[in-house]
């Protein structure tokens, strides 16, 4: 093996071992000790946080091909293409960092009292943490649907914490379409073994070059499933129907990290539609890329139709979410397609502001529209007054502490509109916010990629274009017109707003304005993460170094039989 | 064997999907299990069928690969096979919660008014 002389890199297992441990050691406390738990679970967040700062720096280096290393770790020490493998590059390690990042004012959001309208809300946190970080980690396919289902598991529970009508009912349609895209998922991994014998990210890419005809053929219908599967999770247009009433019925905090979950839908198409089916595929190359843009740019006109429809604010949070996710999706596909880095790139970074602004959104949507028992059909469950939440159907009645929040300070009615007009600023991209920096890298990355190679810039490039900045319209006229009514124009008295509500809001817009200022070296960062993508090369060399490949060679390729021994030695070898 | 198979998850899967899309939740938790169960046959069937082979290796060294079931699939089944009737089993607790929130077991909560 010629990575054996590499020492395994064992802080990488840590952004999933560290929650999962956090989450089961908590189930060993009473469910009473909240407090305990949250100090638990903010200490969890932070070592991944740490872990993922470490990380980073291991994979950024200035020498390497493109300034990336690619790190991996052999789960069980098996040789590659037969043990299954963790793998870090730059986007898996800015997406774990981003998680962390998130997951800190989520948490802190919680203790205003939300961790008490439940059972095993900290739990359930950090195995919806270890999930994800699992998804972003995992260099296989099966088991990202292993991490796929732990993540969606624990979401479930999120979903549902806090119980009541509407949240239940619309978890019931959640978890339904989550199941049957899970089945898809399963369908399109099969179909994936079955044609190319793998299920390694990394040497599917490799076996891509060894089918015939109707082996491909095979093989794109896997690729379409998947996509499916992964295009509902992304929530892009039309299978994203479920999305807007589920992040609309879940508590605030939950919402919140789950902002981060469409973002592994997106993640994993963008892992497995530039390595497996990137320009570098031969006759596969950009399968499924025409669907990516023109769905792309479908979904962000169905969000924007959607958040100036609505009334309700946390469902215009989950019309932001569709929109941000339409926006990197055409983003992908147009990369797929061979449209340069300099695009990938602005997405990239418009990916990690928009996330953790609608985090912030999300966050700040059920404060400001308590109260407000005006036009709109509201959460039917008022959240000052715990006597409405109805518990009886669960069989939740046990629950004691229901709105103790960790600290009682409150603050002013100003911060939270200031906070409001600052999320919407980001959220619709006005100048100086990440949200505007990473459009204008998108558009200039696409004008100045297209110029250089066709000297035109195609139709879909001009509607994708128009789509960016009219979605930023539409969104700023639908956030502002509630702002000014919920504002200016309302008269009575204003809601209590809890110190604590408020903190994690600020992080988030702390977070987002460092983006402001140190935009260079994060779009430098980003930017050659979609070098690195778009060079598959690197990652699956980097993957299967020393990995002989195991499949035997078509007739036609003249199959040389030092390697067939070899082969026969190394599975051998991997049997003892 | 390989037409009875294909047969089995056709008719698995068309009746699964038929009943997710009715629009009570009973149905749609049955549908959920056939249609799992398809495709739990369906990733048994990728690993190509063998008769009379078994998936392990005999004591002290590689087998013939002609008379040597592959594993992966029935490993990749089994999981599948745990974490689809855990969230099965939490779905139908969900279920159970709403049938008594909503008072019917309609997917919507709500019956339509004829």
């Amino acid at each position: 093996m010629m990575n054996e002389g590499i020492a395994p890199n064992h802080l990488m297992i840590a952004p999933i071992l560290v929650p999962l441990v956090a989450g089961a050691i908590m189930l060993f406390y009473n469910d009473r000790n909240r407090q305990t738990k949250l100090v638990m679970g903010l200490v969890a967040v932070g070592l991944t946080f740490l872990a993922s700062v470490e990380l980073m720096a291991g994979v950024k280096s200035a020498g390497e091909q493109a300034g990336t290393v690619v790190g991996l770790y052999r789960l069980g020490d098996w040789p590659v293409p037969i043990g299954i493998v963790l793998v870090l590059d730059r986007l898996s390690a800015m997406m774990v960092m981003l998680t962390a990042l998130l997951a800190a004012p989520s948490l802190i959001y919680a203790a205003a009292g939300w961790h008490g309208k439940g059972q095993h809300y900290h739990s359930m946190f950090q195995f919806l943490l270890a999930g994800v970080n699992g998804a972003f980690l995992t260099g296989d396919l099966f088991n990202l649907f292993v991490f796929f289902e732990v993540m969606l598991a624990a979401s479930y529970g999120l979903m549902l914490h806090g119980s009541g009508p509407e949240r239940i009912k619309a978890g019931l349609h959640y978890i339904a379409v989550n199941l049957a895209a899970s089945l898809f998922f399963l369908i399109g991994v099969a179909l994936v073994y079955g044609t190319t014998g793998t299920l390694n990210m990394a040497d599917i890419g490799r076996a891509l070059h060894w089918l015939d005809d109707a082996e491909r053929m095979l093989f794109h219908a896997a690729a379409a499933f998947l996509g499916l599967a992964f295009l509902i999770k992304a929530a892009a247009w039309p299978l994203c129907f479920w999305l807007p009433p589920t992040y609309g019925a879940a508590s605030p905090p939950a919402a919140a990290i789950m902002a981060i979950m469409t973002k592994v839908g997106i993640y994993v198409i963008l892992r497995l539609s530039l390595l497996v089916l990137g320009p570098d595929a031969g006759p596969s190359a950009g399968f499924g890329a025409p669907a990516l843009m023109i769905g792309g740019v479908l979904t962000m006109g169905f969000g924007m139709i959607g958040i100036l429809g609505t009334p309700e604010l946390t469902r215009k949070g989950g019309y932001l979410a569709i929109i941000s996710s339409g926006t990197v999706l055409a983003a992908v596909g147009f990369a797929q397609a061979g449209g340069g880095p300099g695009m990938l790139g602005g997405a990239l970074y418009y990916m990690i502001g928009s996330t953790a602004a609608i985090s912030a959104f999300f966050l700040i949507a059920e404060p400001v529209s308590r109260g407000d028992g005006g036009n709109d059909d509201a959460p039917a469950e008022d959240v000052a007054d715990p006597l409405s939440e109805r518990w009886a159907p669960m069989g939740l009645d046990t629950v004691e502490d229901m709105t103790a929040p960790a600290s009682t300070r409150t603050v002013s009615w100003l911060t939270m509109a200031m906070c409001f007009a600052l999320v919407a600023a980001m959220i619709a991209g006005l100048p100086p916010m990440p949200g505007f920096i990473g459009k204008f890298a998108i558009l200039q990355g696409a004008v100045q990629d297209n110029l250089h190679a066709s000297g035109a810039l195609p139709v879909i490039l001009w509607i994708y274009a128009a789509m960016l900045i009219l979605s930023g319209l539409g969104a700023l006229i639908a956030l502002m017109r509630f702002g000014i009514r919920r504002f200016w124009a309302e008269e009575g008295p204003t809601p209590r707003i809890l110190a604590l509500e408020v903190i994690p809001v600020v992080l988030l817009l702390a977070m987002i304005a460092l983006q402001t200022v140190r935009a260079d070296v994060l779009l430098n960062y980003t930017r050659a993460t979609a070098v690195a993508l778009l060079e598959p090369g690197i990652y699956r060399n980097a993957v299967l170094a020393g990995a002989q490949d195991v499949r035997a060679a078509p007739a036609q390729n003249s199959a040389p039989d030092p390697t067939a021994a070899d082969d026969a030695d190394q599975i051998e070898e991997g049997g003892e | 064997m390989e037409l009875i198979l294909a047969l089995a998850i056709g008719v698995l899967c068309g009746s699964g999907v038929w009943l997710i899309l009715r629009p009570r939740s009973y149905q749609v938790i049955v549908g959920l299990c056939l249609l799992a169960y398809g495709v739990n046959l369906f990733i048994f069937a990728m690993g190509r069928l063998y008769i009379g082979a078994a998936p392990i290796m005999p004591k002290g060294g590689f087998v013939d690969p002609t008379a040597y079931a592959d594993p992966l699939p029935q490993s990749l089944v089994l999981t599948a096979i745990v974490i689809s009737f855990a969230t099965t089993a939490l779905f139908l607790v969900v279920m159970i919660a709403a049938r008594g929130v909503a008072g019917t077991d309609h997917v919507d909560g709500r019956e339509r008014k004829p």
